[in-house]
């Protein structure tokens, strides 16, 4: 693993990007000195043989099981829109893409 | 305080299945006592006084079912779980004026139980934080001293329970947010096996270590909760199908603690760990042998990396998971836009707090090309390992024993500059929700320094909950218990 002990302003604007996230220049000058504390921290696992190791993902122990293909309409649309900050009774409206 | 408030979860739900106090009394005493207690603590962060006192009247009315184990008894739930028709924040502002259009599962189960839901406490903002000093909306104070951090995420929880506000709450764990506040407030908070409990209408943070479970101010109220809201949903895939043990019934096992093994593993009772918290679970260990407990020593020696290996996996899942907030089905959408773009990006940088922004962005950062094998699938490799040692130190005793927090619960603002020296703190408690195994935190007594609340973490194999209560329960009736805050 890469030694990450410092990560710089571009790299927080990278990171504030793939999260589709903002930050400001006094946030970017924050984070890239915690972000640098944090991933150099997280560098103690490079010390840990995990040589043929599968990972885990998940601890579940059964085996998930189908349910028949079937449409259930448990929310009415009307319902599904309560919350919407813009619809307009049928649909949920977003700015204009086409 | 009143003396319905003092009762017991059980005491109570016994007078009132006796028609001794009417469910409409219940709710006025807890509403009453939230009134007197809530300046001070502020748990919590909506209360459905005039729901509450309806739903009362209503059970009154009908009369006690002895086939409802929770009917008439006044209960909180954090503020991560869904619920039908009353605001749902997760103590973020991105979802305030959110009203979820469904209950989760959890939720439901404690109505159909016939509990009556008094209202949401506060956490931290998407239960990432320690202290609930992360939720936007206000900061809650621990019962004991209100100088001092409730403990956290589900701070509000924990809080309302030791106050007397309620007779028990549901919170959640992602990496010990149950059992830490129960741990700092002197409740007891078990965090069941991944799959016992549905996730269902639960706002999700890491979904492969989140898992719903009590508070409460005994192992027998517990019991009585987790009885109420473990079981199969289809709606949760990971909700694991077997059959729910008789919790109660575990609590009457007649050997109390006698030929029980109880392992502890070296590595948590070693450097870090605060003297006072030592000194009490070493006494609460010691009242264990003299009720002819063994105990024996047992490893688990990825415990260093566990912390590392615990926010790689849990803030790839948020970065995951925090994506449905985008402005456009629900939630904040700021005001103004010029396109798509910037609905999203505006919407979440002014709806999300600073720990939440952090936690997606090094989430991403971990999941990004160049980076995933380095970090997110190293840390899921050593996830395995934790997993197993865990498996081999249980099959060397019955359950495991260890401090919940290495500390007591810390004065408010102390670890706000350094988010490392917070994560840091959860060292006891994050490595279960990895392993996916259940963990009982039990009071046993009061730090001989800070005069705060020390729990003591029992943990046991996966589906093992009975044998957490039962021994919990053994262990609760031999020590003296610590009373309750004098608030």
């Amino acid at each position: 693993m890469a030694a990450h002990n410092t990560i710089s302003r571009e790299e927080v604007a990278h990171m504030a990007a793939l999260s589709r996230l903002r930050v400001n220049d006094e946030e970017r000058e924050l984070f890239a000195r915690q972000f640098g504390d944090i991933l150099g921290y997280m560098d103690v696992l490079a010390q840990v043989d995990t040589e043929h190791v599968e990972p885990l993902y998940s601890p579940v122990q059964h085996t998930a099981q189908g349910r028949e293909d079937q449409a259930v309409n448990r929310r009415s649309r009307q319902e599904a829109l309560n919350n919407a900050p813009e619809a307009d009774g049928e649909y949920f409206i977003v700015p204009r893409i086409v | 305080m009143t003396e319905i408030c003092s009762l017991s979860l059980t005491a109570l739900a016994g007078a009132l299945q006796k028609r001794e106090i009417s469910a409409a009394e219940a709710v006025q005493a807890c509403l009453d006592r939230m009134e007197a207690t809530e300046p001070r603590i502020a748990a919590m962060l909506h209360v459905d006084a005039d729901g509450a006192l309806a739903r009362a009247r209503q059970l009154d009315a009908a009369g006690p079912d002895p086939a409802q184990a929770l009917w008439g008894v006044p209960v909180t739930v954090k503020d991560a779980l869904s619920t039908r028709g009353l605001p749902t924040t997760a103590g973020s502002r991105i979802l305030e004026g959110f009203t979820p259009i469904y209950d989760a599962f959890a939720v439901e189960k404690l109505r159909q139980a016939g509990a009556v839901l008094l209202g949401k406490a506060n956490l931290d903002e998407f239960a990432m934080g320690s202290g609930t000093e992360n939720s936007a909306y206000q900061k809650t104070r621990n019962p004991w001293n209100t100088a001092k951090v409730p403990g956290g995420s589900s701070g509000g929880s924990a809080a309302s329970v030791a106050a007397g506000q309620c007779f028990a709450s549901l919170g959640t764990d992602t990496g010990g947010s149950i059992r830490q506040p129960a741990s700092f407030c002197g409740c007891v908070g078990l965090k069941p096996t991944y799959g016992r409990v549905s996730r269902y209408g639960l706002i999700a943070y890491g979904s492969s270590l989140d898992q719903i479970g009590p508070l409460t101010r005994s192992v027998e109220d517990c019991a009585r909760v987790l009885a109420v809201i473990a079981g199969h949903d289809e709606r949760d895939a990971t909700c694991d199908p077997r059959p729910v043990d008789d919790y109660l019934a575990a609590l009457t096992r007649a050997d109390g603690l006698k030929g029980v093994r109880l392992g502890l593993p070296k590595e948590f009772f070693g450097k870090g760990l605060a003297p006072e918290v030592r000194a009490a679970c070493d006494a609460a260990l010691a009242r264990a042998r003299e009720q002819g407990a063994e105990l024996v020593e047992v490893n688990l020696p990825h415990t260093d990396a566990a912390i590392a290996t615990y926010y790689i996996i849990a803030m790839a899942e948020a970065s995951s998971n925090l994506a449905r907030f985008d402005g456009v089905r629900y939630g904040r959408r700021a005001p103004d836009v010029k396109n798509l773009e910037e609905l999203y990006v505006r919407s979440r940088s002014e709806g999300f707090g600073q720990e939440v922004k952090r936690r997606i962005m090094l989430g991403a950062y971990v999941l990004s090309s160049g980076y995933y094998d380095a970090y997110y699938r190293k840390a899921a490799q050593v996830r395995r390992l934790i997993r197993d040692e865990y498996l081999a130190a249980l099959a060397q005793c019955d359950v495991l024993c260890a401090p919940v927090s290495p500390v007591t619960a810390w004065d408010l603002g102390s670890h706000a500059a350094d988010p490392l020296q917070a994560y840091l703190m959860d060292a006891y408690t994050l490595s279960l929700n990895l392993a996916g195994l259940p963990g009982l935190s039990l009071p046993v007594g009061l730090g001989a320094d800070s005069h705060m609340p020390v729990g003591l973490q029992l943990i046991g194999p996966a589906f093992g909950e009975a044998r957490l209560l039962g021994v919990g329960h053994a262990l609760e009736q031999a020590l003296p218990g610590i009373g309750r805050p004098a608030l």
